[in-house]
């Protein structure tokens, strides 16, 4: 499959990236690069194995409902670049 | 031309777990904002999601309480959209290998709504504007909570049919404890895909979907307005664009979302991160034994065991511990339609009097089973009891201490009863000589007479007696 510039617009607009020019052609080449490794798959015969989801033979992962103190908020919270009154600070997005 | 509706709809319910459903912080509603978080609802890179059991359990229990066909196996995938109410930029849903399927719904009147589907998923956070900075601040405290969606076919033709459908639901997974249900704390949540077509047609038209929808009262308005909105463009000889609207209270409309938020291309995948859930025959058995009874069936049985009216099992069962103190009371030996009356009038009237809810209520059957005990015995007459009842209601108090500290024992001593009445005789000979020349209304005062003497702690049918031998 082809890459095209078009492609990796939509994708950066629904990633809320905004690529200048020249990342937007070395982006392109380096998608086309990984698609194509995707064809090399493609030309294996699959037709007889059984599709997974999951790379180790896992299942019913799970843990009980007990609840255990939550982290620290300051902590967290030092992740982001912006904070205001106990929260992240993110661009207007809700009217 | 005339027109009908066609409505499907998307219901998302919080399930009363304590615990997120991928991480073990607490699902409490509110709370400082990003108080109830860790790194994994807050979606910080490296950490790891592990299901709750507990989600599973109530998702199945939902989902066979729905008559749906459950899943042997079911995976989680990744929705993935950018948008700040999920810090992980996608949503941990079940889109290939839901849990549940293919149920169905009797909203009564004949009528079955089929659910297509039941998947597990997360919830998002919650953003606020703040106007002084004109950004959008993030609380998560939400992130992350579970929920089950409930997916049903286009089955519905009125918004009637939506409701009756909606209160079915609502009764039902409160009484399988799978969620309260709260509308104003957003437990239950619905979205609307409407649309409208000419009687007999057998296709289907342009779809919208509606959100915001908050209560049962905004849900039958939008469908109202959303129907006549498309049929209006439609005779008009304009199209309906598939799109998504929201529901705006305030001024009683639907409008189109930013083309933006419309954007809906989610690129599902299967999460890598989450192994499948598999359950066993045992497990579904085990849970299909312990379903516990519905509110349907509740009512059912009191009309058929204990011959109560159809009104009475619908107020008993509109909430669920309201029917389990009822049920109590019951094998408590109470008289069903006895206790069903004190319930109706005084325990309903007392906890709305309260401003509570039954499930808040301390005051224990076996306080109200000793007070309807004593009022059938004669040892308090009903006035009496219901002023006990209103005292030890707020704290569940000793009906029979409260009787005995304040002295309002019925008196039945026909002994006391006779000198009393004696003494009123002596003392209204005008009435007694007027109830002697037919004036019935004389024997009533007579009556109230003696009751004021003994404070009104007489067993009236012992007064009438005494009074009616006396007169010969």
């Amino acid at each position: 499959m082809k890459i095209t510039e078009e492609m990796v617009d939509y994708i950066s607009q629904l990633s809320r990236l905004q690529l200048p020019q020249e990342e937007k052609t070395a982006m392109t080449a380096q998608l086309e690069g990984i698609v194509a490794y995707m064809d090399v798959l493609n030309r294996l015969d699959t037709s007889g194995v059984e599709p997974v989801s999951h790379i180790f033979p896992l299942k019913n992962v799970t843990r009980s409902d007990e609840v255990v103190p939550s982290g620290d908020r300051e902590e967290l919270l030092a992740n982001g670049p912006a904070v205001k009154d106990g929260a992240f600070l993110v661009p207007k997005t809700v009217e | 031309m005339t027109w009908e509706t066609v409505i499907g709809l998307e219901t998302h319910v919080e399930l009363a777990t304590r615990t997120k459903i991928f991480c073990s912080c607490t699902t409490e509603f509110g709370g400082a904002p990003n108080t109830h978080c860790c790194p994994v609802c807050m979606g910080m890179p490296g950490t790891l999601p592990v299901l709750n059991e507990k989600v599973v359990e109530l998702a199945v229990t939902a989902g066979l309480a729905l008559n749906c066909a459950i899943a042997p196996v079911s995976r989680f995938d990744r929705k993935n959209y950018f948008y700040p109410d999920l810090p992980k930029a996608y949503q941990i849903s079940q889109l290939y290998l839901p849990i549940a399927r293919d149920g169905a719904v009797d909203i009564g009147g004949g009528k079955t709504i089929r659910i297509h589907e039941l998947h597990m998923e997360e919830d998002a956070g919650k953003l606020v504007h703040d106007p002084w900075l004109d950004q959008t601040l993030t609380d998560y405290n939400r992130c992350g909570v579970p929920l089950i969606e409930i997916v049903t076919e286009p089955d519905f033709r009125s918004a009637e049919e939506v409701i009756a459908y909606l209160e079915k639901l609502k009764e039902t997974l409160q009484y399988l404890g799978v969620s309260d249900c709260k509308m104003q704390e957003g437990s239950l949540r619905c979205d609307v895909n409407l649309s409208v077509r000419p009687v007999g047609s057998a296709e289907l038209g342009t779809r919208t979907e509606m959100k915001n929808l908050n209560s049962f009262k905004a849900i039958s308005r939008a469908i109202a307005y959303e129907a006549r909105r498309q049929i209006e463009l439609l005779e008009e000889g304009k199209r309906v664009v598939q799109e998504t609207r929201r529901w705006d209270e305030n001024k009683d409309a639907t409008y189109a979302m930013r083309s933006k938020e419309n954007a809906q291309d989610y690129r599902y995948f299967p999460d890598p991160d989450l192994p499948g859930v598999e359950l066993s025959g045992a497990y579904l058995e085990h849970l299909k034994a312990s379903l516990p009874e519905l509110a349907e069936h509740k009512r059912a049985r009191y009309q058929a065991d204990w011959g109560l009216p159809a009104y009475d099992t619908e107020m008993i069962t509109s909430q669920k511990t309201l029917a389990e103190f009822f049920e109590a009371l019951v094998a408590l030996g109470t008289d069903p339609k006895q206790g069903a009356n004190w319930i109706m009038g005084q325990v309903l009237g007392q906890l709305s009097a309260h401003g509570l809810e039954a499930k808040d209520m301390k005051l224990t059957p076996a306080t109200l089973a000793r007070l309807i005990a004593l009022v059938k015995e004669g040892r308090l007459n009903r006035n009496t009891a219901v002023k006990v009842f209103e005292a030890v209601f707020v704290t569940d108090g000793d009906v029979d201490a409260y009787v005995k500290e304040h002295g309002l024992e019925q008196v039945s001593d026909a002994g006391l009863v006779e000198t009393v009445v004696e003494q009123v005789l002596a003392a209204n000979e005008k009435s007694v000589a007027d109830l002697k020349a037919g004036k019935e209304k004389a024997f009533g005062f007579l009556v109230g007479q003696v009751m004021r003497q003994l404070k009104g702690q007489a067993s009236p049918a012992v007064v009438n007696q005494v009074l009616r031998d006396k007169l010969g």
